[in-house]
């Protein structure tokens, strides 16, 4: 079944398309990955699911329902929930203050038990739950996004680039993380990333975004093995 | 000894009521981050509301004093916070993705609207209001000189206190709190998590009103005259007492708003009453010179 269908999305900033005509689809269930060079519109195309900025031109729909128009504030209570594009946590915002705010859209009687899952996945949050989300170094911080993207009980998960900047052996245990989660919790995951090759693994399929339009897809194996992606993102830097 | 006793008591009654006011400032520095101008002018609506309704309360017929003070205080709380409201929806929400210096423009004019707009509906004429609350108690006699502190002063700073304990604790302990902090952190990330930054940004607008209109019911209450212009000296000052505790901080508007209160009323004990306002207004020029984050406030630079 079709969870996120992107049919024909054009977004502007201002005067510049960043994207020219987007089609995606996410089925219940899958990891896709979305890979691309920076300035391609990955991380716009992410923002614009929520609303910021919002599409100009074509539909985003999710289980069913049309949500191009929605209110970004609206659209977690609607199940989809992301860890953006650097991050953002709140830095002067202790670890468990961010979790909280991840909860914000649910009900509270589910708090300790969300609480409970995140400590599980990610330990070291448990240990530096008093510690402000500034004072973190950049791999808690990325546990500490996913968590409190996970604290809204999502059922389709947006994560931006989680392996950005971050020592190969974290790469390995945020990717081991996201595995898990998809396949334990049964959260669909909409992955946007620039280590293509980490990300193609993982995924079940996966689109290749070029200045604002997808260039490529198919499944990751396939995209692993086609000439033009190697020669593109992955020969030399794995 | 005693003089100095006496100052320190009257300073920090007048530091409670300028406290009171800056934090309507900080709050508002802190979530959009612009100097709402105008809310010099929502203390001064709050003042004539609660003389109004004292003057009401007392054709009605109600003489017994503490329940005068609670339903003026709910009255005053509740209508100036629905002028706050309305302010920030017509005149800074349309602006919100403007140039950084429309709603303040904005703000200046809502201010002179305001002035002029109770200038006009109450009259230019300074308003008195007979003392509601009076005694209190002498604390040290020196022989020529008497302690004193009335006890509405102990009211003042009593219900100052008390706000200013129950606002920290609602800013640091529940969700609206934490919502109003991650707005103001970053906006964007708390609406992907579900946080309608609008309506924050309105109730933020509200409680500073709210809490302006407690300051003007104090001083309607304290010197027993007001006009359409008193809320242009307390603005100022309490910007002041804001920027001196550091603009964004809440503990620093409440320190910054008794320190005010207190060099303020030292300088008019020990040099020059006349020349009282210039002792604030020098403290925000060397503030601003010397240490512009203010006492408590931070840095801007931010590992992120």
């Amino acid at each position: 079944m079709t969870m996120l269908s992107i049919e024909g999305v054009h977004t502007f900033y201002g005067n510049i398309e960043a994207l020219k005509g987007v089609d995606v689809s996410v089925e219940t269930g899958e990891i896709v990955t979305l890979i691309g060079a920076n300035g391609a519109g990955k991380s716009t195309l992410l923002m614009t699911i929520c609303g910021r900025p919002r599409a100009s031109k074509g539909r985003i729909v999710f289980e069913g329902r049309d949500i191009t128009g929605t209110e970004t504030f609206e659209i977690v209570r609607l199940g989809i929930s992301q860890s953006p594009e650097g991050r953002r946590i709140f830095p002067r915002m202790t670890v468990l203050d961010n979790l909280q705010m991840g909860a914000i859209s649910t009900d509270p009687s589910y708090f300790t038990e969300d609480l409970k899952r995140v400590f599980t996945l990610f330990p070291i949050l448990e240990r530096r739950q008093e510690q402000r989300g500034g004072t973190l170094s950049g791999g808690e911080q990325q546990m500490l996004a996913i968590g409190r993207a996970l604290m809204s009980r999502p059922r389709l998960l947006l994560l931006d680039e989680p392996s950005l900047g971050l020592a190969p052996l974290v790469v390995k245990q945020i990717f081991e993380v996201i595995r898990e989660i998809n396949e334990q919790q049964k959260v669909t995951v909409f992955l946007v990333e620039q280590n293509a090759y980490h990300a193609l693994k993982l995924a079940h399929r996966g689109y290749v975004m070029q200045t604002g339009q997808i260039a490529l897809q198919g499944t990751g194996r396939e995209l692993l093995g086609n000439r033009e992606v190697r020669a593109a993102y992955l020969e030399g830097g794995h | 000894m005693a003089y100095f006793l006496q100052q320190l008591i009257n300073g920090l009654t007048l530091g409670a009521i300028y406290g009171l006011i800056a934090i309507g400032y900080t709050m508002v520095y802190g979530i959009i981050g612009m100097i709402n101008f105008a809310h010099g002018e929502i203390y001064m609506i709050g003042a004539f509301i609660s003389v109004i309704s004292f003057l009401a309360l007392s054709a009605a017929g109600v003489t017994y004093v503490p329940l005068a003070l609670l339903v003026v205080l709910i009255v005053t709380m509740t209508f100036t916070a629905a002028y706050g409201w309305t302010i920030e929806r017509i005149a800074y929400r349309p602006l919100r993705h403007s140039f950084r210096l429309a709603p303040l423009i904005s703000a200046i004019g809502m201010s002179i609207f305001l002035q002029n707009l109770v200038q006009l509906l109450q009259g230019a004429r300074v308003k008195p209001l007979q003392p509601i609350v009076s005694g209190g108690f002498v604390l040290l006699d020196s022989g020529d000189f008497e302690v004193q502190i009335s006890y509405l002063q102990i009211f003042i700073i009593l219900l100052t206190v008390a706000l200013m304990a129950g606002f920290t604790t609602m800013i640091n302990r529940t969700s609206l709190g934490r919502a109003q902090r991650a707005c103001e952190q970053d906006g964007t990330m708390a609406a992907l998590l579900g946080v309608n930054v609008d309506r924050t940004i309105s109730l933020t607008f509200v409680m500073g009103a709210a809490l302006a209109a407690v300051a003007g019911m104090m001083v309607t209450l304290y010197y027993g005259v007001i006009d359409f212009y008193i809320g242009f000296l307390a603005g100022v000052k309490a910007f002041t007492a804001a920027v001196l505790g550091g603009i964004g901080s809440l503990p620093g508007a409440m320190l910054g708003g008794i320190l005010i209160g207190l060099i303020e009323a030292f300088w008019s004990g020990y040099f020059s009453v006349e020349y009282k306002d210039v002792s604030v207004f020098g403290i925000l020029v060397l503030v601003l010179i010397f240490r512009p984050t203010g006492l408590l406030g931070r840095p801007e630079v931010e590992k992120v």
